[in-house]
């Protein structure tokens, strides 16, 4: 993974000691509330409705092993002892007090980690697959350039203060494991017909009150002209875009406004004065930070004596086989496999970890995984480069700290907002509803009959728990000052990424469960060989899922 | 906050602040500012509405004192930049600290028309903002409210190096370290 150089710590280091003085002159008063409001939020603390709170960055999810132990200790040090992986591959410490809030980024600094431009009006922390150079799809590792946008982005001169906040994801494999359609800008790694490396460039998608898909602006845009390009657009943006009103201040709103045809000719107008400038990437920083992300040093294996040792063991322990299919992937390396620990045990808030487990999860990887973690968009963590022929005993591990619930991809692998217990602009709770289905579906059996299966759920039309994408999305709604719910089919985040359709009218907490078990019962009825619960609803449509929910109880 | 349309300037405020940061100097400011709206000119050195002077070009050649300009966050520069070089001051005005449209104003002027006149920010702006500021072309700071100037200035050097190109630094970090 990158290591700082002495420019990249000065950098962060600087950054703590220019907060530091800001948190004093607040705190004497020489700052009002209104003014220290971005430059708090630009270093990560937010303040919601029981405490703040301090969101980390992990950039494009990794981080190594020293890393995770710091966080552990400063859970213990300044917060209660544990901390939350949201949805953007970052982590939240939940009660942090703002006059030690320098500390605790004088902390990270130690580790080559802040906590920059995680909240507030500017670019956040570029996000990718977790499975990143092992994915056996993958057309290039999306990693070096996540790496150069973090560069270009961070303490940006121009962009500090744009309409809203500014997400980028970069997508480098067919299959799409970062819900890149669904960001300010994606960034798609493609190659030309001579085999050179580009980007397809999609702008305006978003969650939120108004969700959008992204649209194309360019088909391949040649590498090294990356950074140019995208200050290009976060230029026409940040002079364009709307600042009279919060809720159409995202890109998407001017994006849809001009067309995606006006909007890119916009941005190539732009480019046509920035590009070839000096900010032009050149071979030898490409491949500088490309050094950083080589490959471990794996062992040849045999691979078929290991697979067989695995089956043998897999038909012995049936929990093991289970978390073989779940949770395990193969990787492009034969022999190794990628292999998710599952936050989303029933009971717990999904992504919610203790400061002990994350010891324990950087004792696994530095015994497993090359010392490497990778926290993904679903609020998982991922151990990559795991010899397979260590499988059964990482299991037994990670079983052993409540890390190996089989359950990733299925309706129990929730995404699920804070929501009422902890977020002011709530019209619902959303845990206990989280709660209630995994406790609802708790017969593993059925659950893996139903296969992969993606339920969100989010507290209000904010979209936090990203409801709109879910295959099954559930949307707390205020009526007369009563918490119900909105259920929404057929979301869906990967390349053809859809936006969930709404079932009908909205249902009490208790209704909403039993109302996911007919869902449930229709598709189980309606499925072809194989067919997933999305591809049943693709192919059936919304009306037979509608009647069964709303049938008059006889 | 006033409320901000196209066809409509932000208000300013009529008091002169008497001293302003210039290149990170705590120096004496004798430029009136001028509103849209104002009927009549002061004497001496003024900063009127971009508009205002190009409508007017002639009529102001004659005046007592030295001529700049302002220019609101949401008026395009492109439109003026025809004739803006021999200018001795441009003032970029910030509704709001949370307008950040002048960073790109200022940097347009410096590196697409080649403006190399006193940049000076004005208005709702904060220390906390000046490093960046700088980076973007500002080089002199005309605060609304009444601070310890001198203090300010230490926020001009926050940070010792940037990772990307801007006025102040026309090459990237890559380029000039790595
Ligand atoms: C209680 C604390 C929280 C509050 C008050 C809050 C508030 C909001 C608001 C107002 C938005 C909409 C912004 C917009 O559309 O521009 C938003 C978006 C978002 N929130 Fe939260 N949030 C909270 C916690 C969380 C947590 C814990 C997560 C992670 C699970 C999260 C993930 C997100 C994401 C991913 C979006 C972006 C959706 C998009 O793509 O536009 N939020 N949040
Ligand atoms: S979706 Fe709504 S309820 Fe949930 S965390 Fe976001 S703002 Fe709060």
């Amino acid at each position: 993974m990158y290591n700082y150089d002495q420019y990249d710590q000065k950098l962060v280091d600087e950054r703590v000691e220019q907060y530091r003085d800001q948190t004093k002159r607040y705190l004497d008063g020489q700052i009002s509330e209104e003014e220290f409001l971005p430059l708090r939020l630009q270093n990560g603390l937010y303040v919601q409705r029981l405490a703040p709170m301090l969101r980390i960055a992990v950039p494009y999810g990794l981080m190594s092993s020293r890393q995770v132990r710091k966080i552990a200790a400063i859970s213990r040090t300044y917060d209660k002892g544990y901390v939350h992986f949201t949805t953007r591959q970052n982590i939240q410490l939940n009660w942090p007090v703002l006059e030690e809030v320098p500390d605790i980024l004088a902390e990270l600094a130690s580790v080559e980690m802040h906590a920059i431009q995680t909240s507030g009006n500017c670019i956040r922390n570029t996000t990718t697959d977790q499975f990143a150079g092992v994915a056996d799809d993958e057309i290039e590792d999306p990693r070096p350039w996540c790496e150069i946008i973090r560069q270009w982005s961070t303490v940006h001169p121009e962009f500090a203060f744009l309409p809203r906040k500014f997400k980028i994801a970069v997508c480098g494999s067919e299959e799409d494991r970062a819900a890149f359609l669904l960001h300010d800008i994606g960034l798609q790694l493609v190659k030309n017909e001579s085999g050179e490396t580009g980007f397809h460039v999609y702008v305006g998608g978003g969650l939120g009150r108004t969700p959008v898909i992204s649209s194309s602006i360019r088909e391949f845009l040649p590498k090294e002209h990356l950074l140019t390009y995208l200050d290009a657009i976060l230029r026409v943006y940040n002079r364009y875009g709307n600042r009279d009103n919060k809720y159409k201040a995202r890109i998407k709103i001017l994006v849809r406004a001009w067309t995606p045809a006006v909007f890119a000719e916009r941005v190539e107008a732009e480019w046509e004065h920035l590009k070839n400038g000096p900010a032009t990437l050149n071979g030898t920083e490409i491949e500088r930070v490309k050094s950083f992300f080589t490959l471990p040093d794996y062992q040849t294996v045999d691979s078929a004596a290991v697979n067989a040792e695995v089956q043998s063991l897999a038909a012995e322990h049936k929990a093991f086989s289970r978390w073989l299919d779940r949770n395990v992937r193969d990787q492009k390396q034969q022999g190794y496999a990628s292999i998710t620990l599952s936050l989303k045990p029933a009971g717990v808030a999904p992504g919610d970890v203790t400061d002990r487990q994350l010891d324990i999860i950087a004792d696994l990887a530095d015994r497993f995984s090359f010392g490497e973690i990778r926290t993904t968009h679903n609020q998982n963590i991922v151990l990559a480069d795991v010899h397979k022929s260590t499988l059964f005993e990482l299991w037994q591990l990670a079983k052993a700290s409540g890390l190996a619930t089989p359950n990733i991809g299925t309706i129990n692998d929730m995404i699920c907002c804070p929501g009422g217990d902890y977020c002011s602009l709530a019209n619902a709770k959303s845990i206990p509803v989280a709660e209630a289905i995994q406790r609802k579906f708790d017969d593993l059996d059925y659950v893996y009959d139903l296969g992969d299966l993606e339920l969100n759920i989010s507290g209000c039309m904010n979209a936090c728990g990203h409801h709109h994408i879910g295959h099954i999305g559930i949307l707390g709604v205020d009526k007369k000052g009563e918490e119900w719910y909105q259920i929404q089919l057929g979301g869906s985040a990967n390349k053809n990424a859809a936006l969930g359709k709404v079932l009908g009218r909205s249902l009490s907490r208790d209704a909403v469960v039993d109302s996911i078990e007919k869902l449930l019962d229709v598709y189980v009825e309606n499925r072809l060989d194989q067919e997933s619960f999305l591809g049943t609803y693709q192919r059936i449509g919304l009306d037979k899922f509608k009647e069964r929910v709303y049938a008059p109880t006889s | 906050m006033p409320q901000l349309h196209s066809d409509l300037n932000s208000e300013l405020n009529s008091e002169q602040p008497k001293q302003y940061l210039k290149d990170g100097i705590v120096t004496d400011n004798h430029w009136q500012l001028v509103e849209a709206n104002s009927e009549t000119l002061p004497s001496g050195d003024i900063l009127v509405p971009i508009a205002y002077w190009q409508a007017n070009h002639q009529q102001l050649a004659g005046h007592s004192g030295k001529v700049g300009v302002w220019i609101d966050s949401h008026e395009e520069i492109e439109a003026f930049s025809d004739s803006i070089a021999a200018l001795p001051v441009i003032a970029i005005n910030f509704p709001k600290f949370a307008d950040g449209r002048g960073f790109s104003t200022a940097r347009l002027l410096c590196e697409r028309y080649g403006y190399i006149g006193e940049i000076r920010a004005i208005g709702q702006f904060m220390r906390d903002q000046l490093f960046m500021m700088q980076r973007c072309g500002f080089n002199a700071f005309q605060f609304d409210s009444d601070i310890d100037l001198a203090a300010a200035s230490k926020s001009l050097n926050d940070f010792s190096d940037s990772y990307q190109v801007a006025v102040d630094q026309p090459e990237p970090l890559f380029k000039r370290h790595r």
